[in-house]
């Protein structure tokens, strides 16, 4: 049919096309206003369109980014008060733990010092004799002998008594001095115990000064995400990222512990459930198995939630304080049932391995072997089977910061995706709006004979056209430049000045 | 995060909703395999293969699963000719148990064998077969048949009648070629084209392993 058409002029098949293609470059000549209005107004529409679409994308990610800003910025409140909060707890605990007792330090504090005081009034020195009982000794001492016995006599009983009373002073001095050393010996305990007091004052004090520096800089933390400073939200951002990061990380690596616990359960349920039943394509055995290490972390997030080290379930937070201690001590009893059922099932699974090896080593002829160090093996399955529920019960510290913090990478990829759209989409407006512009020149590359046709003729109308204007400015210059030599001229003046 | 929590929570109903409507279209995942031994005339010297058939099968069957072990001679369709069947129990330590015991009847059989059948009717022995493998219900039926698949019917002996192989996956295990075979090698052919027709005829498929080596190769078990 085609072939028809196209041999429709003439049998030869360049003549054919030459013809044809005359046939379109005249339609397309004389359609050529209308096409490149078509054309160009399709761009624009397309250009248009896509621009209205981009300013639409553009709003909704604004609107995408105050929200993830929002939701940054109410998170870093959140953790930003609880920061504060524990900080405040610690000074409390502090201050209840050491300056609770100031009362009873200080006491010990002013009995050290009263007994230390007395103990130093105890201990003064006492002069051994008056100043002038040298003098008196001496003048005693130089008195010149008298010939007079009973002078003598009395002189010299004068003398020993003074001799006497000396030593007796002085021996009484020397034990005062021996007394006064020992009460300063039996200071120093005293005073050792009132540097250790000290000491403690000052740790304590040290203890809460750095307290109230943390404390002071969660609060400047505190007020710059108040305020919504950009350098906050950028900090809340990154900090988001980096744990999201390490959680997933941590959780995977949690994902591969739970495959192996899976592994050493697996087995052994089959004994318990049967290795037969399945559902859909999964074996009974294995999802009991399944069930059991999901209960395990359940049991784990519910003992950690109840100590408070996660937040995950508000509801148990808001228990009071008796209750969650009993349900940590369920979550607890539950989760060491579980870990001592996993560690019996992996000792089964090691004792269902053997005997299958065994029926392996009959099936294929060969003596079975008892094999040495097996009990090795089996010590680690064991062990492996009781610790690993412990381990997977940790899984709720990563659970929580990969929830918290995958609303912030959600947001983040959100607005990535958006930008994205955005930018195909202005992308896809330019290119229509250029090829628009590419078609309408191609439109005329392909009626460029028709077109310079029209030029020719053009040009050639425009130079006969010109002929006569020129002719007719001729005549006119002739008679308006008589006209004009007396119109231009001003009066008094001369053509060529002016 | 409340949010998150009840995403998540939908996505696990919407998981454990989804399994239980796969539960009603359970597929059935036992095996089930018969192995038919020969022990007619000169084929009776090739029973060692059977035994490390047995072996391989025994290996390979798991808990839920069905075996029989049968001999074909002078008339097979009986229950004589059992030599072992069992279906392994749901606990992986009693099927073990129960294989050794497979394993063992096996090994009294092939003590006790002293005198080679005359004939053999390898029809009545595929009878037997189909039988104990419709009757097992399993998702997977097999039959082995360790035979020269010469049948050789007493005088009288009627088994012109279809095998009821329906999903039945038959394989020809040992089939030698015998010293007339090498005068005319198209009898061995068509010998086994035979034996291929008949068991499409009934609705099984055909194969033919055999080097038992590359049965694993086949996948001919799971």
């Amino acid at each position: 049919m085609l072939t028809d058409i196209l041999y429709v002029w003439s049998d030869s098949p360049a003549v054919s096309v030459g013809v044809w293609l005359v046939i379109a470059m005249v339609l397309l000549y004389f359609g050529r206003p209308h096409a490149h209005q078509l054309l160009r107004n399709t761009g624009r529409a397309v250009n248009g369109a896509m621009r209205l679409a981009a300013k639409s994308i553009r709003q909704l990610e604004e609107r995408v980014s105050e929200r993830n800003r929002d939701v940054l910025l109410a998170q870093g409140r959140e953790e930003t008060e609880k920061a504060i909060e524990r900080e405040f707890a610690r000074v409390n605990a502090v201050v209840e733990r050491d300056l609770g007792e100031y009362p009873n330090l200080h006491r010990k504090l002013s009995d050290v010092l009263q007994k230390v005081e007395a103990d130093y009034h105890a201990s003064t020195a006492e002069a051994p004799l008056p100043p002038a009982w040298a003098e008196v000794t001496q003048t005693i001492e130089a008195l010149p002998k008298t010939a007079d016995p009973s002078v003598a006599k009395v002189l010299e009983n004068i003398r020993s008594t003074v001799a006497n009373s000396h030593r007796e002073t002085l021996k009484a001095h020397q034990k005062n001095v021996a007394e006064r050393h020992r009460i300063l010996h039996a200071m120093q305990p005293e005073l050792r115990k009132l540097n250790a007091s000290m000491a403690k004052v000052e740790k304590s004090v040290a203890s809460l000064e750095e307290q109230s520096r943390a404390i002071d800089r969660h609060m400047a933390n505190y007020e710059s995400i108040r305020k919504g400073e950009n350098r906050a939200v950028h900090a809340l951002a990154s900090s988001s990222l980096t744990q999201f990061f390490i959680a997933t990380i941590v959780l995977i690596i949690a994902a591969f512990g739970g495959l192996i616990n899976f592994h050493l359960i697996a087995l052994p349920m089959s004994e318990m459930v049967g290795g037969a039943s399945y559902v859909g394509a999964v074996r009974v055995s294995d999802i009991a198995a399944l069930v059991i290490i999901l209960l395990e972390i359940s049991m784990g997030i519910f003992l950690l939630e109840s100590l408070r080290v996660t937040r995950l379930f508000p509801m148990i937070g808001r228990m009071d304080d008796r209750m969650r201690k009993r349900m940590a001590i369920a979550a607890f009893t539950l989760l060491f049932i579980f870990a001592a059922i996993e560690s019996s099932l992996a000792y089964m699974r090691d004792l269902l391995a053997q005997d299958r090896e065994a029926l392996t080593q009959t099936l294929a002829g060969a003596e079975v072997a008892e094999a040495q160090f097996r009990w090795i093996p089996s010590v680690a399955q064991l062990m492996l089977g009781f610790f690993l529920p412990f381990a997977l019960a940790f899984v709720a510290i990563p659970l929580e910061a990969f929830m918290n913090s995958m609303r912030t990478v959600l947001g983040l990829v959100a607005l990535g995706l958006l930008r994205l759209l955005r930018l195909v989409v202005r992308t896809v407006g330019s290119v229509a709006n250029h090829a628009s512009k590419v078609m309408v020149s191609l439109y005329d590359l392909f009626v460029m004979v028709p077109l310079g046709i029209e030029r020719l003729i053009r040009q050639g109308s425009n130079g006969v056209k010109e002929q006569v204007s020129a002719r007719r400015q001729q005549r006119d210059s002739g008679k308006g430049g008589r006209k004009s030599k007396g119109a231009q001229t001003e009066p008094g003046l001369k053509p060529r000045e002016v | 995060m409340k949010r998150i929590l009840q995403s998540m929570t939908m996505a696990v109903t919407l998981v454990a909703a989804l399994s239980l409507a796969g539960c009603g279209e359970a597929q059935n995942r036992n095996q089930a395999v018969f192995i038919l031994i020969d022990i007619h005339g000169d084929y009776a010297a090739e029973m060692e293969r059977a035994r490390d058939l047995t072996n391989y099968v025994l290996g390979q069957l798991t808990s839920g699963d069905s075996i029989a072990i049968a001999f074909i001679d002078n008339s097979s369709f009986t229950e004589r000719n059992y030599i072992a069947r069992t279906k392994f129990d749901h606990r992986p330590s009693v099927a073990t148990q129960q294989k050794r015991i497979v394993r063992s009847e096996l090994d009294a059989f092939m003590e006790r064998f002293s005198v080679p059948s005359a004939h053999s009717d390898i029809t009545g022995g595929v009878l037997l077969a189909s039988d104990f493998l419709r009757e097992s219900g399993a998702g997977r039926k097999t039959l082995f048949m360790v035979s020269d698949l010469e049948e050789d019917l007493m005088p009288g002996m009627d088994r012109d009648m279809p095998l009821g192989l329906e999903g039945v996956e038959v394989v020809a295990v040992n089939v030698p070629r015998r010293a007339t075979d090498n005068f005319d090698p198209r009898a061995y052919q068509r010998r086994l084209a035979q034996w291929e027709a008949r068991v499409e005829d009934s609705g099984g498929t055909w194969r033919v392993a055999n080097d038992l080596s590359r049965l694993q190769e086949l996948a001919v078990l799971r």
